[in-house]
Formats: C-alpha cells, sequence, structure tokens
C-alpha cells in the first residue's frame, strides 16, 4: 500500500473547509483505496465529534450579580451627571439656587484667564503649565484656560479647567487628575463644595 | 445582537453601569464554557469569567466599538485562562476535584439540578473522558481546540483573539486535531 504523503495533509484540508476540488478527488480516491488512511480519517472526524458534544454548560446562577458587586464604584461624576439628567427640574432648581448665591457666575466671567496655582517649581510656556522633569511638586495643581504637562511627579491632585494635561506616564500624578472643561462640568466642579448636601441626599434617594 | 450589544456599550461608556449587566448576561454561559474547557475546573473557571468580565468593564474605554465585542472580551477571557494555566502544573486539577468527591465529579455537579435517567450517566461519564483530554492538550493546542469546536469560532476570530497569524492557528488546529485523534480513538 502506498500513501501520497499529502494524504494526511489533505484530511486537514478538508476538515478546516478549505481543500481544492482537485486535492478533495485525489483523497477520495485514496481513501477508497486505503483502509488505513480511512482508520485515520474516521478517527479524526471521531474526535472532533466528541469534543463538540461535550454539552454546553451554563454558567452558574448568581453570574452577573457578582460580576456587578464586583465592579469597582461608579466614578461620582458619573453618577451625578446621570442624577442630573434623570432629575431636570431639580437640576435646574439647584442651579439657580447655587446661580442665585452669585459667586458662581462672576467666578466664571473672571475665569476666562490663563491661571494657576502658584507652587514653586512649575515653569509656564505659552500658556502651558511645566511640571519640569526631575522635579516633584507637593500640593494641588489647578490650571484655568491653559494646559499642563507632567514630566515630573506631582503629589497631589491635578485639575485643568478648560484645558488639557498631558502625562509623561501615568503615575507621575498620586492623586486625582481630572480636565474640566464645560461649563456644566464647571459649574459641577464648583457646587461640588456648596452642593455636596444635595448630592449625598440624591445618592440616598437613589438606593431606595 | 451585536446592534443590541453595541448599544449597551455605549451606554457603558456614558457611565451606565447597569448596562453592563445585560452585556453580561449575553456572553455568561459563553466565557463560562469556554474557561471552563480550558481549565477544567469549575471554581476556577467561575472566577476566571468573572475576573474577564471585571476587566473588559474597567478597560471598557480601550475597547474599538467598531470591532466585535465578543473577539474582545475572548481576548480576554483567553488570556486569563493560558496565564491561570501557565501557573500551574498540568492536569493536577482534575485529579483533585475528582478525588475530592465521593466519585461524583463536576459533570454529576453541574448536572445535579436535573433528574437523570440511567442511561444518560453513560453520557455523563464519556463526556467527563473527553474534557480530561481537552485538559491533557498542551495550552497552545488546547486554546485553539476550544475556540474552534466549543465556541464554534472562525479560524479569522481565532487569530484576533490570541494574536496569532491565521497560518499559526491552522497548524495548532491540526496538531490539536492529531493529539486528540490519538486521545480519543479508543473510545
Ligand atoms: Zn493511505
Amino acid at each position: 500500500m502506498k500513501c501520497p504523503n499529502e494524504a494526511i495533509e489533505y484530511m486537514h484540508e478538508y476538515l478546516d473547509e478549505e481543500i481544492s476540488e482537485e486535492n478533495k478527488e485525489l483523497l477520495k480516491k485514496h481513501l477508497q483505496e486505503c483502509e488505513d488512511c480511512r482508520n485515520y480519517f474516521h478517527e479524526l472526524k471521531k474526535a472532533i465529534a466528541l469534543v463538540q458534544s461535550t454539552s454546553h454548560i451554563a454558567a452558574p446562577a448568581d453570574f452577573t450579580a457578582r460580576v456587578m458587586a464586583n465592579l469597582p464604584e461608579e466614578n461620582k461624576k458619573v453618577k451625578a451627571k446621570r442624577w442630573f439628567r434623570n432629575h431636570p427640574f431639580l437640576t435646574a432648581a439647584a442651579m439657580f439656587f447655587v446661580l442665585m448665591s452669585g459667586t458662581v457666575l462672576s467666578t466664571w466671567n473672571q475665569d476666562q484667564q490663563f491661571s494657576f496655582s502658584k507652587q514653586p517649581s512649575l515653569v509656564v510656556e505659552n500658556g502651558t503649565v511645566i511640571v519640569p522633569k526631575g522635579k516633584t511638586v507637593e500640593g494641588d495643581i489647578v490650571v484655568r484656560n491653559g494646559d499642563i504637562k507632567v514630566e515630573g511627579r506631582v503629589k497631589g491632585n491635578v485639575t485643568v479647567i478648560n484645558g488639557k494635561q498631558y502625562m509623561a506616564s501615568a503615575g507621575n500624578v498620586t492623586g486625582e487628575i481630572e480636565e474640566v472643561d464645560q461649563l456644566f462640568e464647571w459649574l459641577w466642579y464648583n457646587i461640588k463644595g456648596t452642593g455636596k448636601e444635595v448630592l449625598d441626599i440624591n445618592e440616598n434617594e437613589e438606593k431606595k | 445582537m451585536d446592534a443590541l450589544v453595541k448599544l449597551r456599550i455605549k451606554q457603558v461608556l456614558k457611565g451606565d453601569q447597569n448596562a453592563f449587566g445585560e452585556v453580561v448576561e449575553l456572553y455568561k454561559d459563553k466565557v463560562f464554557q469556554l474557561c471552563f474547557r480550558m481549565l477544567g475546573n469549575r471554581h476556577e473557571a467561575e472566577d476566571i469569567a468573572q475576573e474577564a468580565f471585571v476587566r473588559a468593564y474597567v478597560n471598557i474605554r480601550s475597547f474599538n466599538i467598531d470591532l466585535k465585542f465578543s473577539t474582545w472580551l475572548y481576548r480576554i477571557a483567553t488570556n486569563l485562562c493560558i496565564d491561570r494555566m501557565r501557573k500551574k502544573k498540568p492536569s493536577v486539577y482534575l485529579d483533585a476535584e475528582v478525588a475530592g468527591t465521593d466519585g461524583l465529579d463536576m459533570y454529576s455537579q453541574l448536572a445535579s439540578d436535573i433528574p437523570l435517567p440511567e442511561d444518560e450517566l453513560e453520557t455523563l461519564e464519556l463526556q467527563e473522558t473527553i474534557q480530561a483530554q481537552i485538559i491533557k492538550l498542551p495550552e497552545k493546542y488546547r486554546s485553539v481546540i476550544v475556540l474552534k469546536y466549543i465556541e464554534e469560532l472562525s479560524l479569522k476570530e481565532i487569530s484576533d483573539i490570541l494574536d496569532l497569524p491565521i497560518g499559526t492557528v491552522k497548524t495548532r488546529i491540526h496538531r490539536g486535531r492529531e493529539a486528540l485523534r490519538n486521545q480519543l480513538r479508543h473510545l
């Protein structure tokens, strides 16, 4: 019995459903003549059928609940935004009170200029605040209407209002990094302090 | 299905955590099955499948919405399984589990809520044997065989999930089939 070297290769091509008509004919012909190859081919197909026959199993019943319980807590900002979306009237009312207090709107107007927290070792170039390489800033940095580039390290939070932050690498800032670039977010950033109680009440409400 | 998944993911991206729950519902069985066939142990499979979903959630921003979500998700799950497999000696866990239970192992446990007719016990035994043979495959053949024959994915999808050229995937499937032929032909 002489088996062409390609016989087994053709079997795999066949099983991959990638065999040419020509090779298919050759394989067919050879299988008719050769019992060994016929057995071999049968064993291959049997192995696949057996693997496919392993019944499909389902995830445990509490699977999704467990995943959800293990997700990191939703970002506070996202939570607040969703609450604002879902409670437009109350949001408008809250905004009204905040705006009525006068301070926010006037600071918004004042705040159109470039400004940043005075911290030693900060360098400014073309409206970009730079934390130079090898330098460490101890404390928070707030930049308004400009960008910040962190090449060194910051031991504190970085907040950019109407600007972008560029990081040489993650982990250079020990605190939170936040970009606040819209009036809405800016308002939220401002009422975070004054409106904190309001938000806390909302969160409790959401849980009910 | 794809359109629904995309919609849910957009909601997740907007910060709606609940939408992710629906994504989990859609894929949990497939991901659990994948982990179970790769690891051969129910508890471990559940741990890894859980972790895969949590990682998907945490890294959802790095998912390209124009691509197929399942490919991305399977990729996370497969990589976690492979990591886990590399950290363990092969085939230890299966024996441990069988020894730790009174002759009833994972398959009978899995099916324990369904009443079993006598002749189905035989099927269960056969399934156990097959699973044991899948677990015996070296990791690089096992992953392609599970993705191809249990998850029924295309060569292209497998190549995307494993980040391997299609040619390599094909070769591994061939070798995996050869190994399975050897292991299963006497059944
Ligand atoms: Zn032959």
